[in-house]
């Protein structure tokens, strides 16, 4: 087990890269800690999986380093770094049976036959395919098999890492559940690091300690489930965790005041004085409706999702999302809408700037 | 696909069976009316009930001439099918190399058989072929013409040069449509070379290598026009196979009621093979998956 | 890198065994007969394109190319018209005996042409199709359909039955949602079947050379008739030679992209 530094790191598929736009991976320097769960999230084509390929070792990096614990394995064969892999569609030998499947990787690195049954008992049971295990892994569902794939990546004890390549799209939606606490529990028991790679991020918060997102080749913000909700580093963060995402709307920022069409909205910080675009974000749990306060609201729908409603509504032609609890009445007088001042987070050019004292 | 029950589809086979059964079904009755009969020329045939065929069945002729097809079909097919996994598994993926070896392996596909027998005959010929007079000056003696087992080198070798490619694109197709992660999943699992092949490669390409086998094997036991040009069934009968043998029978000697016999019992000994085949393979691969 | 150094080798080998035969025809082809049998080169030392003057501008050669062409045409023509319904009945259809029909259909591409030769001879006599071209496209089909049908089924099955569906619901009669809308998404497998129909009707001798005598004489028969004739004119074989390999190199090029797709849908 080991940590993994990128240092320098980024990669264009095109040989010769002339400008920001031919790296589908920007410069980059990373630590990834020894045993931290990871999930990195982003949408399609971000670059997640480029990034995934350079840490197993299935891609070089045109540039950078890639280090497991001290040593430079930039060069190294995949095999040699001594990770596990799980794929986005099932991987499985079709001719072997279940059992075989899983002694794979342990088989071809010449383990001791006893280790091998004893391990492959154990993961087959994590797993839930005890009763399957002398089945030929042909006949079995796209779930089973993507199990299967999940068990061979976990077999072996002593990897520097698990990697995870949106391993549960072909799965059904209950066991994504299951399979995911039991990831979650082996992560506990054994150590292990790994590393998650999705576009959902259910997946990505209930999953990781710590939550990578990229966007557009670039890892915008690492940090805790926590932190990616309270303070997105980056408006993309801030737009794409939640549900609703990050209300954002074009400000003036003056010291601890925001001006925006007419009206001051109060801000938990002061900031100084910004260049090019400024916007506030303020997530949709952190306002209310009121019939006194705040900036008027123009309200254009109320959807009930169960557990709260969320009020779609426009603030000077910008989309502004309220989530009100389940019983909160929405009147007819209610035509403004309120910030908590604190939950206030200020972007200028997309990137959060942190406030100091009032 | 669910299919839904139809039988107003059988107008839509309609065409297919008139033109199939025009050619197929209509000379194959003329075929079993002569296997049956007997004549004394000027089209005046009468009942000769199983005669030829029993006839046919204890002929030493149509017992060597399906001995050696036999033979024939067996070292084509273990030459041919490892040579032709061997090639599609060294052909390039993709990119200009691929389409090149992919055109030129298919030229001998395209073209006709009897320049296939022309082409060997003049690269062969002892007098005048590379191989056959690159061969002498070395000091083999080789002669295709008088000699027997250099004519069944010549052509198996010429088979072989015909054929392999079908094989080999075979293979090949049934590679490429392999993900990608496959390998790289084989890679992390610290897999062999052959364990790739074996557990990786070879399944995919099973259904692929069905048809193949098939095919080669029908096409082999057919074969007419290649050796029948190269050469002509000798020396003396040693590369008669059944069909030369067969049209010999007809055409030359005019022999039509055991040619007949001759011919029904080499369609049944092709189909019950063929069917013998798939059934094993389909079985073999039925049981895997349980 | 070894991996690659080695394949490379194969290959190479692989691919040298192919041409050289079709090299030494080609040489042939580009000498005088004194010259093939008295001495022995790699290049032809007096180089000549007398051979192949000789077939383009004898009427009983070249026609035997335009004979064989047209009878290929023909033969790929109606092999693909008739099997396009039957694919279509197939890839959509359960039908009373459908898979006998299906199994009796291929069952046609196992047949000796050599057991057909005669019966064929005496049918086509008999309706006074013999010496036509006709003659040899119909016996032909004989093998080209089955093949073409399986081929075409194989490539229908992909597209998905919803298709259909909103096609007669959007009130498209059968004939022209099959001409219309069906026939372009399958345009690849027809690509991948005609050049099969093409392919093996353009090799085919047996049947093309009992089935005509003088007016539809094929190119292939025209090649071994010539050869007893005039005995061992070996320039003009080989330059024949060249020119038949000319037709299926052309094909070839042009359907390369579509070879692999067909040969990968393990329909041959």
């Amino acid at each position: 087990m080991a940590q993994i530094t990128l240092k320098n790191l980024a990669h264009s598929y095109s040989a010769t890269p002339t400008s920001d736009a031919d790296y589908a991976l920007k410069q980059m320097d990373h630590v990834w800690q020894d045993g931290g769960a990871y999930a990195l999230l982003g949408s399609s084509g971000c670059g997640k999986t480029t990034l995934l390929n350079i840490i197993s070792g299935l891609l070089r990096p045109s540039q950078g380093r890639v280090l497991f614990g001290d040593r430079d394995v930039t060069d190294s064969e995949t095999a040699e770094r001594n990770i596990a892999q799980v794929f986005q569609f099932p991987v499985v030998y079709d001719t072997m049976t279940v059992r075989e499947n899983l002694a794979f990787p342990l088989r071809n690195r010449g383990m001791d036959p006893a280790y091998i049954k004893a391990r492959v008992a154990a993961i087959a049971q994590t797993i839930g395919m005890e009763a399957t295990l002398d089945r030929k892994a042909r006949g079995l569902t796209a779930d089973a098999k993507q199990k299967i794939s999940l068990g061979r990546g976990m077999v072996r004890e002593d990897v520097n890492a698990i990697l995870f390549d949106e391993p549960l799209t072909v799965i059904d939606p209950h066991m994504k559940w299951e399979l995911r606490t039991q990831l979650k529990q082996l992560h506990r028991e054994f150590g292990h690091t790994m590393i998650y790679v999705t576009h959902d991020q259910t997946e990505a918060l209930t999953f990781a300690d710590k939550v990578v997102v990229m966007y557009d080749g670039r890892v915008v913000q690492m940090g805790t489930p926590e932190e990616l909700f309270e303070t997105p580093a980056h408006t993309f963060v801030g737009y794409f965790i939640g549900s609703p995402g990050m209300n954002l709307l074009n400000a003036a920022v003056v010291g601890n005041v925001a001006h925006l069409q007419g009206v001051d909205v109060a801000l938990g910080a002061a900031y100084a004085p910004q260049t090019g675009r400024t916007q506030i974000g303020i997530r949709p749990e952190y306002c209310a409706l009121s019939a006194t306060e705040g900036l008027p609201i123009t309200i254009r729908r109320v959807e009930d999702v169960g557990r709260h409603r969320i009020i779609r509504g426009e603030v000077a032609g910008q989309v502004v999302n309220v989530i009100a609890a389940e019983g909160a009445a929405i009147g007819a007088d209610q035509t403004r809408v309120r910030f908590e001042p604190a939950r206030i987070n200020v972007y200028a050019d997309d990137w959060r700037v942190q406030g100091g004292a009032v | 696909m669910e299919k839904t029950q139809n039988n107003k589809a059988w107008f839509l086979v309609l065409p297919v069976l008139i033109v199939v059964a025009f050619s197929a079904v209509i000379p194959l009755m003329t075929v079993v009316n002569y296997s049956v009969n007997d004549t004394f020329g000027q089209n005046d045939f009468f009942w000769n009930g199983l005669g030829w065929f029993e006839e046919m069945i204890s002929s030493d002729r149509m017992h060597a001439a399906l001995g050696r097809q036999v033979l024939f079909s067996a070292i084509i097919l273990a030459i041919e099918v490892p040579l032709g996994i061997f090639v599609a598994l060294n052909m390039p993926k993709k990119g200009f190399w691929a389409s090149f070896c992919l055109v030129l392996m298919a030229l001998p596909l395209l073209i006709p058989f009897n320049v296939v027998g022309t082409i060997w005959q003049i690269f062969c010929r002892p007098d005048i072929g590379l191989l056959g007079r690159g061969l002498t000056n070395i000091g083999i003696d080789y002669n295709y013409t008088n000699d027997a087992l250099d004519a069944w080198i010549t052509i198996i070798v010429m088979d072989v040069w015909h054929w392999t490619s079908l094989v080999a694109l075979l293979c090949y197709a049934g590679l490429q449509s392999i993900p990608q992660a496959y390998y790289q999943a084989a890679k992390i699992d610290q897999a062999s070379r052959w364990s790739v092949f074996r557990y990786i490669e070879l399944p995919k390409m099973s259904g692929v290598l069905l048809i193949a086998v098939l095919l080669r094997f029908m096409d082999s036991f057919m074969i007419y026009t290649e050796p029948f040009v190269l050469t002509g069934g000798g020396p003396g009968n040693s590369t008669t196979f059944l069909s030369i043998d067969l049209v010999k029978m007809a055409v030359g000697q005019f022999d039509l009621g055991p040619a007949a016999a001759f011919s029904i019992m080499y369609f049944l000994v092709i189909l019950l093979v063929s069917w013998v085949f798939y059934t094993v393979m389909t079985t073999l691969d039925a049981q895997e998956t349980k | 890198m070894m991996k690659n150094r080695a394949s490379l080798i194969t290959m190479t080998i692989y691919l040298l065994f192919l041409l050289i035969p079709i090299y030494w025809l080609i040489n042939m082809s580009l000498k005088t007969n004194t010259e093939i049998t008295s001495t022995f080169s790699l290049v032809p030392n007096k180089l000549t394109f007398a051979n192949y003057v000789t077939i383009l501008t004898d009427p009983s050669w070249y026609m035997g190319y335009v004979n064989s062409m047209i009878y290929v045409v023909l033969n790929t023509l109606i092999s693909i018209t008739v099997a396009l319904p039957a694919a279509y009945a197939f890839s959509r259809y359960n039908f009373m005996g459908d898979k006998h029909l299906f199994f009796w259909l291929l069952t046609n591409r196992m047949s000796p042409p050599a057991v057909f030769a005669l019966p064929f001879f005496q049918l086509y006599s008999s309706i006074g199709l013999f010496d036509t071209h006709i003659a040899v496209a119909l016996a032909h089909c004989l093998f080209n359909v089955p093949l073409a049908v399986w081929i075409l089924e194989g490539f229908m099955r992909g597209v998905p039955k919803e298709i259909d569906e909103t096609a007669y619901i959007d009130g498209y009669s059968f004939p022209r949602f099959f001409i219309r809308i069906f026939m372009p998404l399958v345009a690849s497998g027809i690509g991948v079947a005609a050049f099969f129909c093409f392919m093996f009707s353009w090799v085919e001798l047996l049947l093309s050379r009992t089935l005509t005598a003088v007016n539809a004489k094929s190119i292939a028969a025209t090649m071994t008739r010539t050869v007893s004739a005039s005995g061992m004119d070996w320039g003009v074989l080989a330059a024949a030679g060249v020119l038949t390999i000319i037709p299926g190199a052309l094909v070839i090029y042009f359907v390369r992209n579509y070879i692999a797709k067909g040969f990968a849908l393990g329909r041959v």
